[in-house]
């Protein structure tokens, strides 16, 4: 049996993982949870385009994302308003030319690998700029961390701080979206955002500090990718799927924990 | 134009959307002073304390911090500002310890973790203002009064020269208003030039070396603090100055 395949699934699931909940902590501390999903919808044409062009989806992907993350900071930056509908014309533009890219490519069938993820056809080319994609990442989200974190607890704060809020702000849209770009090979670009927030709101309930909670969601969110595809092997089921059931079913799980935990801190001592 | 002042404004004028908030105001402070800035609901307080902070853009008019115009100022680390509303009650904990560090920001170095000597200053300002014993504490499981004090622990964090509070106690019980008092009874033995913007003076009237009244986008008062300025409730002149009816909040 060729195992060769789930070597590089696991290590797929693994980098994407660690990542995603790293840029996904502070999207959760800016109350944009959901900022995952508008730059997938834009991912989608990238991979459609690049199913179109005959080159690598996974590339085509990232640069849409990109693109789409650079685009929503803009709108968000020129206040909520007028850009609500600004959003929904990327979005839906996103999908729609998506999916006419995809029809004219003549590759529709491998469409659906996209929208939920196929972890087991990863290839080595693939393999290599996941890990490129993820360890930039992390360095940018590491190495700024203390100034990120300034930038999503107190934007004005910050700026009176000397700090240049627009750079960082920049900086972290282009990482959620490249973040989004090696996601969507892995979960799929419908369960994008699970990826990003879910082991946040996860370790969130247990813990008191930002950095446990980014550290704490990056461990998890390895945890969750490998354990989740192993499952999927076991269970012959999508992994993606199974990726992102595991970790609602830990968010239960911790939720009534925390409960508990809150119960015994309210007894008198 | 002297670089012996704190802050400087003149003529500025600020619009905010179609109305106009502060209309040629002219305002000098000095330092060691602690000024108080006072008015009704709409009188352009709190766009005066962000104009000042160069959150706002000005449609004329010049501001200088330390003798330096605004748009070139760049020793932030001598600025330390409370803002009105409590910053992030948001869905990602943090310590009280990894917000008052954010303060610290101006001064550490980028691209690594904060230093031993920013841990320190932390800490120390978490001492002055009573905190250092939940600085490990997630800040939404504080009271307001505590959330309060951890927002000004930030703004010290520094030993800024300059304070700069946005209604601290508009948002703060009665008991913990008499504290605040005594937080800033604290602050004014220091140095540092302080602008505190209030509805109403009430038990910090001692603190204050001057008070300035604004009146619709206009200096209106400008002075030591005197008895017709203390409360809500006087109806002296200039009329209609402390009145605080039913208006939207200013923002």
């Amino acid at each position: 049996m060729g195992l060769e395949f789930m070597r590089r699934a696991l290590l797929a699931a693994l980098i994407v993982g660690i990542t995603a909940p790293s840029i996904g902590v502070f999207l959760v501390q800016r109350r944009l949870a959901l900022m995952g999903d508008g730059i997938g919808h834009v991912a989608f044409m990238g991979v459609a385009a690049g199913l179109f062009l005959g080159t690598s989806p996974v590339i085509t992907g990232i640069v849409a994302a990109s693109l789409a993350g650079a685009g929503i900071e803009v709108l968000r930056e020129r206040g909520r308003t007028a850009s609500d509908v600004a959003l929904a014309l990327i979005f839906y533009g996103g999908i729609a030319g998506g999916a006419l890219l995809a029809f004219k490519s003549g590759e529709s069938s491998k469409v659906l690998g996209y929208l939920f993820g196929s972890v087991l056809t990863v290839n080595n080319q693939e393999l290599v700029i996941l890990g490129v994609s993820g360890v930039a990442v992390l360095a940018t989200v590491l190495l700024w961390r203390k100034e990120l974190f300034a930038v999503c607890y107190d934007e004005e704060v910050a700026r009176v701080s000397g700090l240049s809020v627009r750079r960082f702000n920049f900086l972290m849209a282009l990482a959620a979206a490249v973040t989004v770009g090696v996601t969507m090979r892995v979960v799929g670009i419908l369960l994008v955002s699970a990826m990003l927030v879910l082991p946040v709101a996860i370790v969130q309930q247990l813990s008191n500090s930002f950095r446990t909670t980014l550290l704490g969601s990056m461990i998890l969110g390895g945890i969750l990718g490998v354990g989740g595809v192993l499952l999927a092997y076991r269970l012959d089921t999508s992994p993606g799927a199974t990726i992102v059931l595991l970790a609602i079913a830990t968010f239960f799980a911790a939720a009534t924990a925390a409960q508990v935990l809150s119960r015994k801190r309210a007894l008198p001592a | 134009m002297n670089a012996a002042t704190v802050a400087e404004l003149t003529n500025v004028n600020v619009a905010l959307g179609q109305q106009e908030v502060l209309k040629g105001l002219s305002l000098t402070l000095s330092p060691g002073q602690f000024v108080a800035l006072l008015g009704s609901n709409g009188s352009g307080k709190t766009t005066l304390v962000r104009a000042l902070l160069g959150l706002l853009t000005l449609g004329s008019g010049e501001i200088r911090l330390f003798g330096t115009p605004l748009n070139r100022f760049k020793e932030w680390r001598r600025i330390g500002y409370v803002p009105q509303r409590f910053g992030a009650t948001s869905g990602v904990p943090a310590t009280v310890e990894e917000v008052v560090l954010t303060g610290r920001i101006s001064v550490a170095r980028r691209m690594r973790g904060f230093s031993s000597t920013d841990r320190q200053a932390a800490l120390k300002a978490l001492e002055a203002m009573g905190l250092a014993d939940v600085r490990k504490r997630r800040v939404s499981h504080l009271s307001g009064g505590q959330q309060q004090r951890v927002l000004i622990a930030r703004a010290l964090v520094n030993e800024p020269d300059f304070l700069l509070l946005d209604e601290p106690v508009s948002s703060v019980d009665l008991e913990n208003q008499e504290l605040f008092a005594q937080t800033l009874e604290r602050l004014s033995d220091s140095k540092a030039s302080v602008l505190l913007v209030a509805h109403a003076l009430g038990a910090m009237e001692t603190l204050v070396d001057r008070t300035v009244v604004l009146d619709q986008g206009r200096v209106a008062y400008d002075g030591p603090p005197s008895a017709e300025f203390q409360d809500d409730h006087a109806h002296h002149h200039p009329p209609g100055v402390l009145h605080t009816g039913g208006l939207p909040r200013e923002r």
